[in-house]
């Protein structure tokens, strides 16, 4: 039985990291299709989505036979180093330390490359375009089925995890056929600072079942592990904030 | 080829970006795991060495990181 106490954070934090890695997999895909046409962005993207889709196909039944202590500690500290990464660098990013992700400037810094290459290999400039777009898709792609996997195999979420990110997915696809631009009014760094927090917080709850800590308040805890990483985390930005430099790649 | 190998990369760099980081909360997570070796009675103390030793790695690392960055 699933209870919305530990399915509703699972969900969140697939849908939230999805809508980043989307949206920054949208901007290459948007300059691929900008520069060399929407014929080798789409079917560069499609063979990146078929590619996640063969890797969750054999990764899947694989997870079934890995003993479930195993599984939820190997997969807790994959997602503490996952989630302290990201949440590092948020907290860097709130604080000045180091600058803001642009989208604007990434849709730009593609677009350059790609027209570097274009004067300087014509002939291959589509099969050159397919492959970046297939990057972006397969690279953004595995953190959403890691992140997908990690908070839901623990419980049996993977499922309502999958729904959490393709939502996410389609929402941004949708937005970005719509507006045919890089979507940089998104929060990104808000979005990486609030997913920092859960996949830190199941991170550390994951490690702890595994271990066969006995939690107090059992999948509750998790809710509290993200609010104590949440106020240690504002408390870091202000104790390092420094004046906000300019906004780069 | 190397488009396989700069993906792998790249995924290797989804866990690890900051070594000191990464072998921190990894001491962390072995600290903890030997005190449920030990004193499986005590399983929740190896709980609270987990949580707050990586909230402490966390701040210490952001704050070194902070301090660097004001080096000229």
């Amino acid at each position: 039985m699933i209870t919305w106490t530990v399915a509703a954070p699972a969900i969140s934090a697939a849908f939230l990291s999805s809508l980043v890695e989307a949206v920054e997999a949208l901007t290459i895909v948007l300059a691929v299709g900008t520069v060399r046409g929407w014929r080798p962005a789409g079917l560069g993207a499609l063979a990146g989505f078929l590619l996640l889709a063969l890797i969750v196909l054999a990764l899947g039944p694989l997870l079934d036979r890995v003993p479930l202590h195993l599984l939820q500690f190997a997969i807790g500290v994959l997602l503490l180093l996952f989630g302290m990464r990201w949440l590092r660098k948020a907290i860097l990013r709130a604080a000045g330390v180091i600058p803001l992700h642009d989208e604007t400037i990434a849709y730009a810094t593609e677009t350059a490359q790609l027209r570097e290459q274009e004067r300087q290999h014509k002939a291959r400039l589509d099969w050159l375009a397919a492959l970046a777009s297939f990057k972006a898709i397969v690279l953004e792609g595995l953190e959403v089925v890691f992140i997908v996997i990690a908070v839901g195999a623990g419980r049996g979420l993977i499922i309502p995890a999958s729904v959490g990110a393709l939502a996410a997915c389609l929402l941004v696809a949708a937005i970005g056929l719509a507006v045919h631009q890089p979507l940089a009014r998104v929060p990104e760094n808000t979005l990486k600072f609030a997913v920092g927090v859960m996949l830190s917080a199941f991170g550390v709850f994951w490690i702890g079942e595994g271990l066969g800590v006995a939690w107090p308040g059992e999948d509750i805890a998790i809710i509290a592990f993200a609010a104590l990483f949440l106020v240690v985390g504002l408390a870091a930005v202000a104790l390092t904030r420094l004046p906000r430099p300019k906004a780069v790649l | 080829m190397s488009a396989l190998v700069s993906v792998l990369r790249q995924f290797a760099g989804l866990f690890v970006e900051d070594g000191w980081l990464a072998l921190a909360i990894l001491c962390i997570v072995a600290l903890a795991g030997v005190v449920v070796l030990l004193v499986p009675r005590l399983s929740l103390v190896a709980g609270v060495i987990l949580l707050f030793g990586c909230l402490g790695v966390l701040v210490a690392n952001v704050i070194r990181a902070a301090r660097h960055e004001r080096v000229p």
